[in-house]
């Protein structure tokens, strides 16, 4: 006989899941949502095993599932909302197998779940925190310093960059994004409406925004604190990417280098015309800067980019002996690599663009919906 | 469409508009017709999936009012 405890699936938080994949622990996921949407986006982990088996197939009895997961592993069923895998879980429990999970408001809400992580401290005084959100492979920051706090390309869910400034006593004085995303809806506006932080972004992207920002401008001295940021002009992703440079320490790269690839230059509709600026960017730019910069960029590709401090970061002057998108030289190449067999664009791409400039109003639950899958801002992805 | 069996899972949240369909379709014979009404979003591609795994065939569908509707033929 089994114990009574042995017999119910336990409930697993996104943050659960999210340091365990961190940690890079071993997990046995078995997602049962339907094919599609399995091979569209999954989660991903260096020691997870996925297995996908839909929950309809399973309508006659869990049998099936059970020959494909290992005993004595630490199980995850996941689904879309949570309805699905709960209803398994327990299946697979009463079958006598322990260690059952399931993933608490299942892959919406694990798509949403951003992970602060500190990447750095500052030498003058302060830390660099950068906020995963994993599930999309997006990545935003807080620059903190004394009581002030800079946010850099917020993610749409803003509440939690709310909590963590309050939790510490920090007030967030400038919100800016690095340019005009078109893969996730940026929480910029939302954010400096809360909070009372001015809204910059850079003004060559903005050009069909309908609503009051200040241009984020080569130039300028963003100060926080003790901390200096200073944005660069940055052009390839889109016409009007802007690179942070903090304290001489940092580089906040947005869209355009990566730690295992760079970005594309095709989501705005113009890879042609921005495969020169990308490459002035990468190969001329960059290649001038100090290369003990610590690069942190807007996204990572796969989890293996996490590093073992759980935060996605690597030296300019490394990736430049190892990024396969700086070892480009020769300027056809590089042209073939950014403009030809490109991964398929982000999910919704277009809508996003015209949300983040504020001409479509679309609800919380459309938002979320035009969000599904990963990020593919890189020209790597796949 | 004519219908044998009408299933009503308006209101109902994954898994149950497809266990209610599994349970309806096994009690119908070959070649009849059950009308499945739901109103999950997500059940529309897992009706679809569950029919082609199962060899179910999905005859028609509509959506009217946030109401899906669909009619399956049993194998």
């Amino acid at each position: 006989m089994e114990s009574n405890e042995q017999t119910l699936p336990v409930q697993m938080t996104p943050h659960e899941l999210a340091s365990i994949i961190t940690r890079q622990e071993e997990l046995f996921v078995l997602d049962v949502r339907n094919e599609s949407e399995f091979k569209d986006w999954k989660i991903e982990g260096q020691k997870l095993e996925v297995v996908n088996i839909p929950y309809f197939d399973l309508l006659d009895g869990v049998e099936p599932a059970l020959e494909r997961i290992p005993d004595g592993k630490r199980l995850l069923v996941v689904c879309a909302k949570e309805g699905s895998s709960r209803f398994i879980a327990e299946q697979i429990a009463e079958a006598g197998r322990s260690e059952v999970h399931y993933l608490e408001g299942g892959m919406k809400q694990w798509s949403e779940h951003l992970m602060p992580v500190k990447a750095g401290d500052l030498k003058r005084g302060g830390e660099i925190y950068q906020f995963n959100r994993i599930g999309k492979g997006c990545l935003s920051y807080m620059i903190v310093s004394e009581d002030e706090a800079v946010v850099v390309d917020p993610a749409r869910m803003v509440q939690p960059y709310i909590d963590f400034a309050g939790e510490r006593g920090i007030r967030i004085r400038y919100v800016l994004d690095t340019h005009l995303h078109a893969d996730h809806i940026s929480g910029g506006r939302e954010l400096s409406d809360r909070t009372g932080a001015s809204y910059l972004l850079p003004p060559q992207d903005a050009d069909e925004v309908v609503f009051p920002y200040l241009p984020l401008a080569e130039g300028q001295d963003i100060r926080v604190g003790t901390v200096h940021i200073r944005p660069i002009h940055s052009p390839g992703h889109t016409i009007g990417s802007t690179t942070m440079l903090v304290d001489e320490q940092y580089l906040l790269t947005g869209d355009i280098l990566f730690v295992a690839s760079i970005g594309r230059p095709d989501l705005a509709g113009k890879a042609e015309d921005w495969v020169g600026d990308l490459r002035t960017t990468l190969y001329g730019l960059y290649s001038e800067l100090p290369g003990e910069l610590d690069v942190l960029p807007a996204h990572f590709g796969t989890v293996a980019e996490i590093g073992r401090t759980g935060a996605v970061s690597a030296k300019l002057g490394d990736l430049f002996q190892r990024n396969p998108g700086l070892k480009l030289v020769d300027e056809q190449a590089f042209r073939q690599a950014v403009t030809e067999h490109l991964p398929p664009q982000p999910n919704a791409y277009q809508e996003i663009r015209q949300t983040n400039m504020g001409k479509m109003k679309p609800d919380e639950e459309t938002q979320r919906e035009m969000e599904t899958g990963p990020n593919r801002c890189a020209v790597h992805d796949r | 469409m004519n219908a044998d069996k009408k299933v009503d899972a308006m209101g109902l949240a994954c898994p149950m508009p497809i266990v209610k369909t599994k349970k309806a379709i096994d009690e119908l014979a070959p070649g009849q017709i059950l009308e499945v009404l739901t109103t999950d979003k997500g059940a529309q591609n897992d009706l679809a999936g569950w029919a082609n795994s199962t060899g179910h065939k999905l005859l028609e569908s509509k959506e009217e009012n946030g109401i899906f509707t669909f009619w399956i033929q049993k194998k």
